[in-house]
């Protein structure tokens, strides 16, 4: 298979494209959407938004979740808010500066056009949600409030308490649910994507497991979604919920579609510390909280006193003294590696010396402890549940964890995969970030894809197909994908090895934290690169999973997905081997500056490193979309 | 600093699928960390389960951090444990000692059937939500979001209400299992919004109507409040009565119009 990378950019200057395209695009006519059907794999931001508006527009729409319901997908765990344009403050912000912001905050490694179009849209994001009746935190005046995070200089990010995601995907989950009560969506709940099916070099619908009974089905459509979120569990410990993982993407992968800089990773620098071994996962404490929380480390290594006992002239607040214009707020690349030194020059606190302080005792001083509470409240309470710790008297502790994925399925402008018909949304696309993503950006993003953007490109793609019939699932191609995915799962059952699947998942993501984490270097990768494989043979041989194929199975589903991190992994170490410069969330230890920032090299890396599979997991074909700036200048990235 | 709890006794409901009458089973847990989560507690048992042969308890989670909604236990006969306004998932091993034994247990509503040990099937919920439990307002054709300005404490109640996670802690510590704080703090969110007055009565109606095809009907125990992880009080059942009685009357007006 040959895979074509052509981004398929619109003509014209940067600001007119998003209009252009949209005025040139084929259309369907109202009357004829309901012709056409179209899967939508995920109901997290990104998919529920997507179903929700194809259903409106009258498309016949079909979504799948794993999940019991639409409303648990990970989207519901962020905290922080969601950038838009809106400007409410007047303190400068306009759609170019998120442009611009977050093609800096990405350091230079994403497509002009799309991210434009995602500032563009960000400010119909917020009006969107709003109307759908999303609580978000107001002024005594009845106006929005606004709050500002990591990279940027303007307040641009809204928010609803702490639970802001929560509150934008039961938004857009109630949207959905009233399609679905119109009969205009239908629900398939606790079923898991585990194959994509191409017909005639189109995409022409996926084949799922159910997961109550084991079933194995077949469904057909026009085109098929793909909003399945990121792969940040790669590593074992992250900030993603426990479900998270890569399966959708990659049997997507494995049957044609590009994976684009799987590499790049974001470890986001404000996470509870590991307290143990069986810790099952990290909690993140959310960026916000470095709006009023000052980071530092005591000013030599090895001092143990109580952290009151410190006084200010034996603290090093690094961020304020190496970021004096950002501080505190620092992007998150910056942060994490900023901690990971702190802690590796010996001056790591806590009882295992794993972590940094998260103080605020200067902004319960300034501000009074209430306001604090009313900010921050309900972070402050989940630190002392997990902790046993009360952060309003003791500084909290934090250190990075794996949280966000910027690689992911290559798409082109329309969000279509290099399968035609097969498209990618929010987390689970590669599109906007570059090598780092801004915080209150990742909302942004699946939202624009799912109400913005989809809805539209869609169309041009269905529209030159009217009256052309839904694929057969009886056709060869489907029939051989469920005799595959059934052989695929009575394999891991009869292997009657030794080993749970979580044992696995547990040492492939310690592989993957360790060599292809915070920092990167070629040894480590390499020596990545030969411990993978070995450990994914003994995957194949010492596996144990109990039960039946036939009915619930958390074991068997674990293990599916923990084949497809196996051969994830190596492709992530792969990339990071491939890619010699730093940028962003990718850190090459070789490739730094006398003063340790990344320093990137344009002439020979910027591009998008898109990979195609070659049916043997240890040798994946790359291929280069160059990234052209038209109006943004290459600039070293300085937050100083 | 980290101690460790010595030999809990754990009870714990086995049921192989939907139509298995079920039973209690017994394990030991010689010894466990206090940091340890309730649900990482679980993980261990599980694996030494598998390393043993013997199929693994099966139970729903998702986030662990007590905000997606997913983990569902009842623990010695509480919703979500001993520990007020938390899920199961925030709760931690520290909140017992040494020789407990701990009764676990999967929802018990007949709303809510058995998927297999501890899991259950809730998608009652979403038929609640489908039936009314949202604001119309199709993509695409939203005025600029600061045209409405809300009043701030409106704003915060109808938050307040928001915050609910859809758990069902409230159904299962019902002892009529009805749904009544899960409905009405939906209600309550939609319904004290100046976007969500066009639909309020229809929504209403709609919405407890569904709901009481499906869950027990209220006696004003107040477990439920007492059960539920975000504190929803029990006020927004009064505010939903109201609304469903004014609703029967609004809405004959409204039919007799047209
Ligand atoms: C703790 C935390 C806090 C965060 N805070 C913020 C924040 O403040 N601001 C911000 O902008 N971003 C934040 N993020 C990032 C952001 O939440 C995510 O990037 C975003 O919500 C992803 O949305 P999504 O729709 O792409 O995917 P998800 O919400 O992850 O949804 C994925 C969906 O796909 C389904 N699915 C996946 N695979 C399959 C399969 N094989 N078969 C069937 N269904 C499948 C799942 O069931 C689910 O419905 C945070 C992330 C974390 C972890
Ligand atoms: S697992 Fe998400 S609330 Fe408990």
């Amino acid at each position: 298979m040959s895979i074509n990378l052509d981004s398929k950019i619109p003509a014209g200057p940067l600001a007119d494209k998003w209009d252009n395209y949209k005025s040139d695009e084929k259309l369907v006519n109202p009357s004829n959407k309901r012709k056409f059907k179209i899967i939508v794999v995920g109901t997290g931001l990104a998919g529920a938004s997507a179903c929700a508006t194809l259903a409106e527009l009258g498309y016949q729409v079909e979504a799948f979740t794993f999940h019991d319901s639409p409303r648990r997908a990970h989207s519901i765990a962020a905290q922080g808010g969601i950038n838009g344009a809106k400007n409410y403050r007047g303190d400068g912000d306009s759609v170019h500066r998120l442009f611009y912001d977050t093609i800096k905050g990405g350091d230079f490694r994403s497509r002009e056009s799309n991210v434009h179009r995602l500032a563009q849209v960000s400010v119909d994001i917020i009006d969107q949600m709003v109307a759908q009746g999303v609580p978000f935190a107001r002024e005594y005046g009845g106006m929005l409030d606004n709050r500002s995070f990591g990279g940027a200089q303007v307040s641009r990010t809204f928010y609803a308490r702490g639970q802001t995601g929560q509150q934008l995907l039961l938004g857009a989950y109630q949207q959905m649910a009233s399609q679905v009560g119109l009969g205009n969506i239908k629900l398939w709940n606790r079923m898991e994507l585990v194959d994509v099916v191409v017909v005639d070099g189109q995409c022409a619908g996926i084949v799922t497991r159910d997961l109550m009974t084991g079933e194995i089905i077949s469904h057909a459509a026009h085109a098929v979604v793909l909003a399945t979120g990121g792969y940040g569990n790669a590593f074992f410990l992250s900030t993603n919920a426990m479900a998270c993982n890569v399966t959708a993407a990659w049997r997507a992968h494995r049957k044609g579609a590009a994976f684009a800089n799987p590499c790049y990773t974001q470890i986001h620098p404000t996470c509870i510390p590991q307290s143990d071994d069986f810790q099952s996962k990290l909690t993140l404490m959310s960026e916000s909280l470095r709006n009023d929380g000052r980071v530092w480390v005591p000013a030599v290594a090895g001092d143990e006193r109580a952290p009151h006992l410190i006084p200010e002239a034996e603290r090093d607040y690094y961020l304020e003294r190496l970021y004096p214009s950002f501080g505190n707020l620092a992007p998150r690349d910056i942060s994490s590696r900023a901690a990971k030194r702190a802690v590796d020059s010996g001056r790591g606190v806590g009882p295992l010396k794993n972590g940094v302080y998260l103080d605020f005792a200067d902004a319960i001083g300034r501000l009074g402890k209430s306001v604090v509470e009313e900010r921050y409240g309900n972070l402050f309470e989940m630190y002392a549940r997990i902790t046993g710790e009360d952060p309003y008297t003791v500084p909290m502790r934090i250190y990075p964890a794996s949280h966000y994925t910027m690689g992911g399925v290559w798409v082109d402008y329309e969000l279509m995969t290099t399968i035609p018909g097969l498209y990618a949304a929010g987390e689970a696309n590669f599109s906007d970030h570059g090598a780092n993503r801004l915080g209150a950006s990742a909302l942004m993003q699946g939202l624009a894809d799912g109400y913005f953007v989809l809805p539209y490109t869609i169309s041009n793609y269905l529209a030159p197909m009217l009256n052309k019939a839904i694929p057969d699932t009886n056709h060869e191609a489907f029939k051989l994908a469920e005799r595959e995915v059934k052989d695929r799962y009575s394999r891991y059952m009869s292997i009657g090895g030794r080993r749970s699947p979580d044992y696995f998942h547990r040492e492939v993501g310690k592989i993957i934290w360790d060599y292809c984490g915070m920092e990167r270097n070629q040894t480590g990768l390499e020596k990545a690169l030969s411990e993978l494989p070995a450990l994914y043979e003994e995957f194949k041989t010492d596996l144990r999973v109990t039960g039946d194929s036939e009915s619930m199975n958390q074991t068997l589903e674990k293990a599916g997905r923990v084949d497809d991190f196996f051969q994830l992994g190596m492709l992530m170490c792969k990339d990071a081997l491939d890619r010699e410069e730093s940028c962003g969330g990718h850190f090459r230890s070789e490739h730094q500056t006398e003063e340790g920032e990344a320093l990137r090299d344009d002439d020979n890396f910027a591009h998008v490193s898109a990979w195609e599979w070659s049916g043997d997991p240890t040798a994946p074909i790359l291929h280069k979309e160059n990234l052209e700036y038209e109006v943004v200048k290459l600039q070293t990235r300085s937050y100083k | 600093m980290s101690h460790s709890l010595k030999n809990l006794k754990l009870k714990i409901w086995r049921q192989k699928g939907p139509e298995d009458k079920g039973r209690f089973e017994t394990y030991d847990i010689p010894e466990i960390s206090d940091e340890a989560s309730f649900l990482e507690m679980l993980d261990i048992l599980n694996e030494r389960l598998i390393t043993d042969n013997t199929e693994p308890v099966s139970f729903d989670h998702d986030c662990r951090e007590g905000i997606c909604g997913t983990c569902s236990l009842m623990i010695n006969g509480q919703a979500h444990g001993p520990q007020r306004a938390s899920a199961t998932c925030q709760l931690h091993m520290r909140t017992f000692k040494s020789g407990d034994e701990i009764v676990i247990e999967p929802w018990r509503a007949s709303a809510f059937p058995i998927i297999k040990d501890l899991m259950v099937d809730r998608s009652a919920f979403d038929r609640i939500i489908e039936s009314g439990g949202f604001i119309t307002a199709a993509t695409g054709g939203a005025p600029d979001a600061n045209l409405i300005p809300i009043p701030k404490p409106v704003a915060d109640a109808a938050m307040d209400s928001a915050a609910c996670i859809g758990c069902g802690a409230c159904v299962a510590a019902c002892p009529n299992g009805a749904a009544n704080l899960f409905t009405a703090a939906k209600l309550t969110h939609l319904n004290l919004l100046p976007q969500g007055q066009a639909e309020r009565f229809k929504r209403s109606e709609a919405m407890v109507e569904t709901m009481d095809s499906y869950f027990g009907s209220c006696t004003n125990h107040g477990e439920c409040e007492a059960a539920c992880p975000k504190e929803i009080s029990v006020d927004v059942i009064a505010m939903m009565n109201s609304d469903y009685r004014k609703a029967k009357i609004t809405n004959r007006k409204t039919l007799s119009r047209t």
